[in-house]
């Protein structure tokens, strides 16, 4: 009791003050300077350069030390082969100072998470004390999904509080209402799993057993969650290890100059780097995404609809290199687990600039000071409703920053950096997840990341990687299959490329395809989660996007008894069209488009077609070089009837099946068809008055849009003013013009902040 | 790095080897590269009208002899200025039915029209298609790019922009 007393009566903050009080004058001086702590000079860097740049390194190389070293205590392939996970160190008020390799839109997410400890006064209680160790997974407080878990342990020198180490890692299973680590099917935060919402989970360098217990019955894999804990604790502590190590051989005082000013310092030289990289100017781009929930029996009424997500992004880069991203417009938050907060959304942000302005490894929350952010409430974006469920934010999240690629390579081209110019990536999709008993009569679950490695978008010199990233980790990797099948009770027939890379003069990067044999399993919920109706966006200068999904599933096959006689049976599903799958195999087959589905059991010789996404192409297709067209052809990138309808080229194949494309043949034809454009084209401004009119007719009830695309068009215009006004002026629409479509999360939207407003009279 | 001119002219023709594009790629920038693109760009281009900006792999803005700013194709066609939409003086085809989105996808791979059409914009004068859009039916336009050519010009590179 004793001890508590003295821990709550002094303050473990700099020079007397509490943590809290360090963090509000960061803030005001930031405010009223435009500088981190008002820093006008960096008198260590300029004085003494070499020593300066040496502790950024050590501290860079501790946490990526930390990283390679603890994820071999973990045992989920996602941590340990595909790295994701991340250690960070933060100043005490929780800006960050440096980073590891890999999942780095943590960054950002565990700095909010300790600024609400902060904010909220853990100093008095629980209390903040040497050897206590903290847990977040709650994304309204500093998080993407719950199945992200942060560890958090702070760093004391001395009695005084001097940072934090964090370390994240993604959990294969978070104990939602349906399994996995991107579980849909929750439709309130009640049912996204497991949640530590900045909680003490230890001290004296030891985890509570209390914790650990609710660990292990809260997941569907103990085993990987309990591993994954010890991981991020062990990667905390060599991180805490290494500020130890520097403090002791610089000094303390220099340690505390020098993470004020590398975080100033990050925040000028991110400045800097946009007016060398960018051009100022506003920039426009619209990403989208669905919902297929209207035939889902299992969930709520009130929650069975489609819905198409809207997210049109305005970048601004003003003259002084700050970027601004305005989400203005974009649709509502919904009954399902897409929704984001603030804190995913900022996550998110660090992880583009990082690998598109900022690709070194001198990074840390100075970048964040160089950008600002509109997310309006009640849109997707930030659903600031405490009951919404965002267990899988990353559906939104992912699809809508295709706009910012998009965007940002459009002032690389302007400023004649051409070798950055990137088409947007793939969504990293289908997500091959469930759970169930396995192959060993065993209670598991599992989500895939073979989604790790989808295509990356075309560049303005080469085609985009193929089978090669996800937006959301710089270090693409796939995984072993043979690690998986330890897992999964799927074996893998499979693995090739798909034909699904947006065509265009570059192609976007092609994605892949696997197909799942389930094994030994009496049975395993298995989901679909894919984008199959509509694009997230297009290419760039006359790419066209990369292909849809589609899903491919095949209940009580006859696969078990093709292999007992010897008979031939499929690897692949190939070219949809001439599907392998459908042609060698019967039984209940799901081959369509409806590519978000709820847990539906498979069991032992049914058969699961898992395709990744290719990413969208650049430049006008009749521009790619016959040779590359023909190279697409006998590298299956591209299927033959493609090659005649888009690029236009004149094919033919031997009887070895070897394509060749004929250059003479092809010039010609792609004259004849670039001549063709303009007698099916029309003029822009004629399409937009016959438009109107079919837009219009929906004011009397009428109109032909969809459903979902109608709602869309509602929140939007019923969110945002300004977009509301944009679009009525574009189509010249009457003031009072709306869609007449019902939109009750909007309404909940309103009743929520309204009573806000309230409250805060 | 700093790029010349010629190795400029080879990686935009694609041109060099994939280790040389890696070393443009990963090496830091020069500050010349703007005025390096500008100039190889200018050589390329059949009319006289000086670039101010590159805008697009097709589109430029061009500042003319009586001082207006115009984006103008590669093919000498010219739109609007660049504060404007150029989208709104192009020629446009949109693929809204399965059909149409069969020409350019694999079956299965090509989405649904009820939801989102993909609309193909082209230049009045040469044909080419220069952006391609996939939003629901009824989206407005997006217009894309508006550039702060002022600001760039005078607070970026410390020079005011070519008159003509």
């Amino acid at each position: 009791m004793a001890i508590q007393l003295d821990r709550a009566e002094a303050a473990i903050g700099w020079e007397g003050l509490r943590v809290h009080e360090m963090l509000d004058r960061s803030e005001q001086l930031f405010a009223q300077t435009g500088r981190y702590w008002g820093l006008e000079r960096l008198e260590l860097q300029t004085s003494d350069p070499i020593r300066y740049e040496k502790l950024f390194s050590r501290l860079r190389g501790g946490l990526v030390s930390a990283r390679e070293t603890a994820l071999n205590i973990s045992a989920s392939p996602i941590v340990k082969e595909i790295g994701e996970l991340c250690f960070m160190l933060y100043t005490p008020e929780g800006d960050s100072i440096a980073l590891s390799t890999g999942i780095i839109v943590h960054v950002h997410t565990a700095s909010d998470a300790i600024k609400y400890m902060v904010r909220r006064d853990y100093e008095d209680n629980p209390g903040i004390a040497a050897g206590d160790i903290f847990c977040n997974n709650d994304p309204m407080i500093g998080d993407v999904h719950n199945a992200d878990v942060l560890t958090i342990v702070p760093i004391f020198w001395d009695r005084e509080l001097v940072g934090w180490a964090a370390g994240v890692t993604h959990e294969i299973d978070i104990g939602a209402s349906t399994p996995g680590g991107l579980p849909v099917g929750p439709i309130s935060r009640y049912e996204d799993g497991l949640s530590f919402p900045a909680k003490k989970v230890g001290a004296n360098d030891e985890l509570f057993r209390d914790h650990v217990e609710a660990g292990k019955l809260g997941v569907r894999t103990p085993m990987y969650w309990t591993l994954d804990e010890r991981t991020r604790l062990a990667g905390c502590h060599m991180a805490r290890a290494t500020v130890e190590r520097v403090i002791r051989e610089e000094g303390i005082d220099t340690y505390k100059q020098f993470i004020r000013e590398v975080v100033e310092e990050g925040r000028r030289s991110f400045q800097k780097r946009v007016r060398e990289m960018s051009f100022p100017g506003r920039y426009r781009s619209v990403a989208f995404n669905e919902v297929q929930f209207a035939e889902a029996e299992r969930i709520p009424s009130y929650a069975r609809m489609d819905t198409l997500m809207h997210a049109p992004t305005e970048l601004r880069v003003d003259r002084d290199g700050v970027i601004e991203f305005d989400y203005s417009g974009s649709s509502s938050w919904g009954y399902h687990s897409f929704n984001c907060t603030p804190s995913a959304m900022q996550g998110a942000i660090w992880v583009q600039i990082t690998q598109t302005l900022i690709c070194h490894d001198k990074v840390n929350d100075g970048a964040q000071l160089g950008v600002r952010t509109i997310l309006p409430p009640g849109t997707w974006t930030n659903h600031c409703n405490p009951q919404a469920s965002s267990g899988v934010s990353w559906w939104f999240l992912i699809a809508s920053f295709t706009t910012f690629i998009k965007s940002i390579s459009r002032s690389f081209q302007a400023r004649g950096f051409v070798e950055e110019v990137m088409a947007p990536y793939a969504f990293p999709s289908n997500v091959f997840q469930g759970g169930g008993i396995d192959h060993y009569g065993r209670p598991g679950a599992t989500t895939n990341f073979g989604m790790s490695s989808v295509g990356v978008g075309a560049k303005m010199v080469l085609d985009g990687l193929d089978y090669g990233a996800a937006m959301w980790n710089p270090e693409g990797d796939m995984g072993d299959i043979e690690s998986w099948e330890i897992i999964e009770p799927f074996l893998f027939l499979g693995q090739r490329v798909k034909a699904n890379g947006g065509l265009g003069r570059h192609r976007g990067g092609a994605g892949y395809e696997t197909l799942r044999l389930a094994w030994k399993t009496p049975f395993f919920e298995m989901q679909n989660i894919d984008h199959g109706k509509v694009f997230i966006n297009s290419g760039l200068w006359g790419g066209y996007p990369g292909g849809a999904g589609y899903r491919h599933n095949v209940r009580d096959t006859n696969m078990l008894e093709l292999i007992e006689r010897g008979l031939p049976y499929p690897t692949h599903d190939g070219n949809p069209e001439e599907s392998n799958v459908e042609r060698m195999v019967t039984g209940r087959r799901e081959f369509d488009q409806r590519t978000i589905t709820l847990p539906e059991a498979m069991r032992h010789g049914d058969l699961y077609v898992c395709v990744y996404h290719g990413a969208h192409g650049l430049g006008d297709p009749i521009e790619r070089p016959p040779a590359s067209v023909q190279d697409d052809l006998n590298g299956g990138f591209l299927i033959p009837r493609l090659a005649e309808s888009v690029y236009r080229c004149a094919i033919s194949s031997d009887e070895r099946g070897e394509w060749t494309v004929d250059p003479e043949q092809t010039a010609a034809r792609r004259e004849q068809f670039r001549s063709e454009r303009g007698h099916t084209a029309v003029p822009v401004r004629e399409w937009m008055a016959a438009e109107r009119e079919r837009i219009l007719a929906h004011a009397d009830g009428g109109g032909d849009f969809a459903e979902p695309v109608q709602r869309m068009y509602a929140e939007s215009l019923r969110l945002s003013e300004p977009w509301a006004r944009e679009f009525r002026e574009f189509w010249d629409l009457p003031a009072d013009f709306d869609f007449p479509v019902a939109t009750p999360a909007v309404d909940m939207t309103r009743a929520n902040l309204r009573r806000a407003a309230e409250n805060e009279q | 790095m700093n790029v010349d001119q010629q190795t400029l002219a080879d990686l935009i023709d694609e041109r060099l080897p994939r280790s040389m594009v890696r070393a443009i790629q990963s090496g830091y920038k020069g500050p010349g590269r703007f005025d390096v693109y500008l100039s190889v760009l200018q050589d390329r281009v059949p009319w006289s009208d000086r670039i101010l900006m590159p805008f697009g792999d097709n589109l430029f803005v061009v500042v003319k002899p009586d001082g207006r700013r115009l984006v103008k194709c590669r093919c000498g066609h010219e739109f609007c200025p660049p504060d404007q939409n150029w989208k709104l003086d192009a020629l446009i085809h949109v693929r809204d039915s399965e059909e149409a989105l069969l020409e350019i996808f694999p079956r299965m791979m090509h989405g649904d029209p009820e939801w989102q059409e993909i609309r193909e914009y082209f230049c009045p004068g040469c044909h080419a298609q220069l952006e391609v859009e996939a939003v629901p039916p009824g989206y407005p336009i997006v217009h894309d790019f508006v550039p702060d050519i002022d600001g760039f010009y005078e607070e970026w590179l410390g020079r005011r922009p070519p008159p003509s």
